[in-house]
């Protein structure tokens, strides 16, 4: 329901939950002041919790690659955070929100920079069904900034800095927001019926489809398959890993609550409640489903899994944290769980490096979610799901693959043996992550 | 003089060190090492990977001791570091020709 299209999310509460359907007598009673106030409120809280999630990638990533090249991790999480907020104001929130002001009817938004209120806006000049501007703004570039964050985790330790950027820039100024616009904005996917409450699809599995694309042409890390074996590459810094899925797991309650879109009736707060309780649980369930799975199967429960299983869940709720019992929250967590389980195998048999697990958590569990919604939602179509899942695939990795493929031919995406070797921090930065001194 | 050189399991060096020290022993110098003889590695699993560890986390002691003391260390290495499980360890021994204490020029047993 992360959409400009409220009406219709109101009418779905409304014919779905007897709870919310009097809760929707009830906000006729709250002032419209009060209620944009609130859900200001909202957007600025979920867009804080969801800024933080930039912390959780960064950790995560940090601890999942080699300690060689964990300074340049890092440096790609800075670099493509600063630049998703830059290039979202320059271009990506008005063509994702484009109101009436279409290039191309529900297909292709507006060009131009995003402009706030004025200074001391007055309630006479707001428009009090919504919220600001600002906190919108605020709000939705997190998810954005989110978006890129996926890639860099897939495509670690063997490619060049400033071509990653590049694509970072391409990814949140025209590639995320287009798609986006299709959904969230009003276009044509939202016209269809697909629902996608906080993004499994718009967010998660674009953000998969570009770190897959990427991981296909810039190729695996020298020696990660040898001989038709699979030679791990360990993680360097498990606690950091697990700080940083614990970060991305609370920044997820702004995410999928902040999507709400309204706190300004007794039925919002009750669904945001719903909500974050029900991406907790799928979360939780995700973490435990990978636990027992790899006791089963390997012997040993494998941390780095569970880590992916609690992502996996909470990726899986995203499509729909809304309509879910508890238990229906945590089945499809779990589900999204064993799906990284078998997933991340399944890659490195196709011979698809994927350092940190971004495709089986982001696009798989982004896919699977998706298609989820149509057991707790009576609104939902699967043929409608399915379409929309394939029309944001295709444009997406053929896109992100396209632009991948000009900058391997143009400026090269991937560092040399010797450098990948030796370790990205050492070569391209001359700044190790864990520095010894004797 | 006897260089008796010990590689024991990580986790017995504390129950070995207490023992040497009750057994008479007065130093020792201890390195983490890693290695394999018998045991020759085990295989663990990353991420649905199966990969062979080769090199196994051990502990090397070392001391030099009188030839009097000698048999009692090494049958104390040996009582201490034993699970009866592959992997215990190795101690070998060795004659040592010369010792000196640097700080007073002593030599030969007194130096230990």
């Amino acid at each position: 329901m992360n959409s400009l299209i409220k009406t219709s999310g109101l009418g779905l509460i409304a014919t779905t939950l007897p709870v919310a359907t009097f809760a929707q007598d009830v906000s006729a009673a709250v002032p419209s002041e009060v209620s944009y106030i609130l859900t200001t409120i909202l957007f600025l809280i979920g867009g804080f919790l969801v800024f933080f999630m930039a912390c959780g990638f960064a950790m995560l990533e940090a601890g999942l690659v080699r300690s060689k090249n964990v300074t340049m991790q890092l440096t790609k999480n800075m670099g493509l955070f600063g630049l998703a907020c830059i290039f979202y104001y320059l271009v990506g929130f008005n063509l994702m929100y484009p109101g009436d002001a279409w290039v191309v009817p529900n297909l292709l938004g507006s060009f131009s920079p995003t402009v706030l209120e004025a200074v001391g806006l007055s309630a006479a000049d707001a428009d009090l069904s919504y919220a600001t501007v600002g906190s919108d703004f605020f709000f939705q570039l997190m998810f954005c900034a989110a978006t890129a964050s996926i890639v860099s985790g897939a495509v670690a330790e063997r490619i060049k800095l400033w071509p990653f950027l590049i694509f970072t820039v391409i990814l949140t100024a025209l590639i995320y927001p287009i798609q986006a616009s299709w959904k969230w904005g009003g276009g044509f996917l939202d016209q269809a019926g697909f629902l996608d409450f906080a993004g499994s699809t718009v967010v998660h599995s674009v953000g998969g489809w570009a770190a897959l694309a990427g991981a296909l042409i810039l190729g695996a890390r020298i020696g990660k398959y040898k001989d038709g074996k699979v030679i791990p590459m360990v993680a360097s810094n498990l606690p950091l890993a697990t700080l940083g899925t614990f970060i991305l797991w609370l920044g997820w309650f702004g995410f999928n609550g902040g999507s709400q879109l309204a706190m300004g009736s007794v039925g919002d707060v009750a669904d945001i409640s719903r909500i974050f309780v029900n991406t907790n649980a799928a979360a939780a369930a995700g973490a435990i489903a990978a636990m027992i799975l790899t006791q089963v199967i390997y012997k040993k429960p494998d941390l780095t899994m569970i880590l992916n299983g609690a992502l996996a869940g909470l990726v899986s709720i995203t499509a729909e944290p809304l309509t879910p019992s508890i238990g229906a929250a945590s089945i499809i967590g779990a589900i999204g769980g064993a799906i990284v389980v078998f997933g991340v195998p399944f890659l490195d048999r196709l011979k698809i490096d994927d350092v940190v697990g971004a495709i089986p958590v982001h696009l798989f569990c982004g896919i699977w979610g998706t298609i989820a919604v149509v057991f707790t939602n009576d609104e939902a179509s699967l043929g409608t799901q399915l379409y929309s899942i394939m029309v944001v695939g295709i444009f997406t990795f053929v896109l992100s693959g396209i632009v991948w493929y000009i900058l391997k031919h143009t400026m090269g995406i991937r560092v040399t043996e010797e450098e990948e070797v030796t370790g990205l921090d050492q070569t391209e930065l001359g700044m190790e992550a864990y520095h010894i001194q004797a | 003089m006897k260089l008796i050189i010990a590689t024991i399991k990580p986790f017995k060096l504390e129950a070995v060190h207490e023992a040497l020290t009750s057994a008479g022993a007065t130093g020792m110098m201890v390195t983490e090492i890693k290695g394999y003889g018998a045991q020759s590695g085990h295989t663990e699993i990353y991420r649905g990977a199966e990969y062979a560890v080769n090199f196994v986390p051990k502990v090397r002691i070392e001391l030099v001791v009188a030839d009097a003391l000698a048999e009692t260390i090494i049958s104390t290495i040996e009582a201490t570091a034993k699970t009866g499980k592959i992997g215990d360890g190795k101690i070998f021994v060795l004659n040592v020709e010369e010792a000196v204490r640097v700080r007073t020029g002593e030599t030969g047993a007194d130096a230990i």
